[in-house]
């Protein structure tokens, strides 16, 4: 029997949305970054208690259902401080993903797309900056240059510009072959234009996975960096900073040392739940497999 | 083969000497005088002019570059601006808290993920292999500082087993030292071997869905051996490849894990180093750290050689 050769059926919206919200990784992953989001954007608008008013007489509460969270050594609420703290956390990881993508994508297309020494030189500079330890290089850039929310973005936005120039280039490498490029430059359409309106949309699905992974990391990085004191400066509340605080008092107040360690778990662990479940949602290789 | 490693190895010597010219220039560029660092606020400018002649700080950028640089060939860092005493020495005494500290935490993660990314692919999909995979996930999150704040709180703090911090030093015997370092390594090593494992655990059901598998199992041969003698093998070329990724998160990581259990080792040195301004320390610990990572990937290619033998007869 002869079967018509058709295109294959294109997914609808709904039978999309359908398979991702049967994906237990995403649907949890979401949910959790959503609250996170929800709980910075609050932070603007309301917290307990005012994170910048130092109460001495309430200094290193237990937890209770007035503090929920207990308070430090200045008196003020912890939940209040991670609260606002975690607008700092995504903040920082947020730009420093948006300056990766913004030079690294463009730079992985230009290699991908141009091949030769174009791609050549790119890739060797981005083997360069691979072979520094990001973090070490980023103590090095916010130690040298001055600590503070704006060189921790610098120092870590610089590292994730070569992942996303080796992820996009070898996305794009992998479409260019592809018939409908070849359609498309036939068409007498260039590079360029071939890149922007066929390549990136192809390769969109990858990105977002990769930028999920290096928010989750600039979290982590942007906590290492506030906790050796080189991150947002105080009296801005930032979770790194929390746990540095936290450290000398463990003995007396060991809550100190849980409450902002849980909030960086629990953030971190939201968005790789969220890059896991958009990969598998979208690479029918692994699909198969689950 | 030899084409291959001798084209990596070239590759690894031009990554060191572009990364000592971005290292060099980067602290070029910084901000204060060394001589001035080194003699004080109350020095006058004639002194400072002279200590300036004597380290050769007014010759051409060029000169400078290369004098470091041929002086690093030699093994001859320079000296210190703070400590006053040779870079090398320094260097050396710190190296023995922070590579058996790296190398502990290689080892604990390697034997902890292999084992656990194994057992959960040979399980897949089941209640053992969601419990170690979602262990592995949350173990991932766990920022490496935090859960060393947590191992001192219950092993040093509440147990009393081991010292919250600090080093007593190689002469004060094997096991006092190795025992002050056994937290660092587990917290540096537990996230690490989280991703490891789950690298594993995905390699290992790449390789388990080839036909050669299915070819082996067909003809009779035990599941354990399939395992053990046929998947393992071919799924280690990605797990040596992050295996090598992850040396450097160790080397970094030994930055802030030094920090929290004030451990006298490099990544205390250079951090201390570069608050000081100490430029000469950090310009020679970075390099270092970048020769480690260089040298490492070139173990890693070696190490493809060793597990696949189809590169080793390539010519």
């Amino acid at each position: 029997m002869m079967m018509p050769v058709a295109a294959p059926p294109q997914e609808t919206w709904r039978t999309f949305a359908s398979r991702a919200l049967r994906n237990r990784s995403f649907v949890v992953g979401l949910l959790i970054t959503l609250l996170v989001a929800a709980m910075a954007a609050l932070s603007f608008v309301w917290t307990p208690y005012d994170v910048t008013r130092l109460v001495v007489g309430d200094r290193m509460l237990p937890p209770s259902a007035s503090h929920l969270f207990g308070t430090d050594h200045f008196g003020r609420d912890v939940l209040s401080m991670i609260m606002v703290g975690s607008r700092n956390s995504i903040a920082v990881a947020f730009v420093a993903v948006g300056i990766g993508m913004g030079i690294g994508v463009p730079l992985g297309c230009w290699a991908a797309a141009r091949g030769g020494i174009v791609d050549e030189v790119l890739m060797r500079f981005n083997d360069l900056v691979f072979a520094f330890p990001a973090l070490l290089s980023a103590i090095m850039i916010t130690a040298i240059f001055g600590p503070g929310a704006v060189n921790a973005i610098i120092a870590i936005g610089i590292f994730n510009i070569p992942v996303f120039a080796r992820v996009a280039r070898a996305g794009a490498l992998a479409i260019w072959p592809r018939e409908f490029i070849l359609a498309a430059r036939a068409a007498g359409k260039g590079k360029a234009r071939i890149t922007t309106e066929h390549i990136l949309p192809n390769i969109a699905n990858l990105l977002l996975v990769q930028g999920t992974i290096q928010f989750a990391l600039g979290i982590l990085a942007e906590a290492g960096l506030s906790y050796l004191g080189l991150g947002v400066q105080p009296p801005m509340p930032s979770w790194g900073r929390m746990l540095f605080d936290a450290q000398t008092r463990m003995m007396v107040a060991p809550y100190l040392a849980l409450f902002p360690g849980f909030a960086i778990v629990f953030t971190v662990l939201g968005l790789n739940l969220l890059g896991d479940g958009i990969s598998d949602i979208i690479d029918p290789k692994l699909r198969r497999r689950q | 083969m030899t084409a291959y490693l001798v084209k990596r190895l070239i590759a690894g010597l031009a990554t060191l000497v572009a990364a000592s010219i971005v290292v060099f220039g980067v602290l070029e560029v910084v901000p204060g005088d060394p001589a001035r660092l080194m003699l004080g606020m109350n020095a006058s400018a004639e002194t400072v002019q002279v200590l300036r002649d004597q380290m050769g700080l007014d010759q051409p950028l060029a000169v400078r570059y290369l004098d470091w640089a041929s002086g690093m060939l030699a093994l001859d860092f320079g000296k210190s601006y703070t400590y006053s005493v040779p870079v090398l020495e320094l260097v050396s005494e710190r190296l023995v808290v922070s590579l058996p500290l790296a190398l502990i935490a290689l080892a604990l993660s390697t034997l902890i993920a292999i084992p656990v990314g194994i057992f959960s692919a040979a399980r897949r999909g089941q209640t053992a292999d969601t419990i170690s995979m979602g262990a592995a996930q949350i173990g991932v999150a766990v920022p490496n500082f935090w859960f060393a704040l947590l191992l001192i709180y219950v092993f040093a703090v509440w147990l009393r087993l081991v010292p919250a911090g600090g080093f007593p030093g190689w002469e004060s015997g094997f096991w006092p030292a190795l025992k002050s370092l056994l937290l660092p390594a587990i917290a540096l090593a537990l996230p690490q071997a989280a991703i490891l494992a789950r690298v594993t655990r995905s390699a290992m059901l790449d390789v388990m869905s080839e036909d050669y598998i299915r070819t082996a199992r067909a003809k009779g041969m035990p599941r354990r051996h399939v395992l053990w003698r046929h998947a393992l093998r071919n799924a280690m070329i990605p797990v040596v490849t992050i295996m090598g990724l992850q040396f450097t998160f160790l080397l970094a990581g030994t930055i802030i894990i030094e920090n929290v259990f004030y451990l006298p080792g490099l990544g205390r040195l250079i951090f201390q180093a570069i608050t000081q301004r100490d430029l000469i320390v950090v310009e020679s610990v970075v390099m270092l750290l970048v020769a480690a990572v260089v040298l490492v990937n070139f173990l890693v290619d070696l190490s493809y050689a060793a597990i696949d033998p189809r590169l080793r007869a390539r010519q």
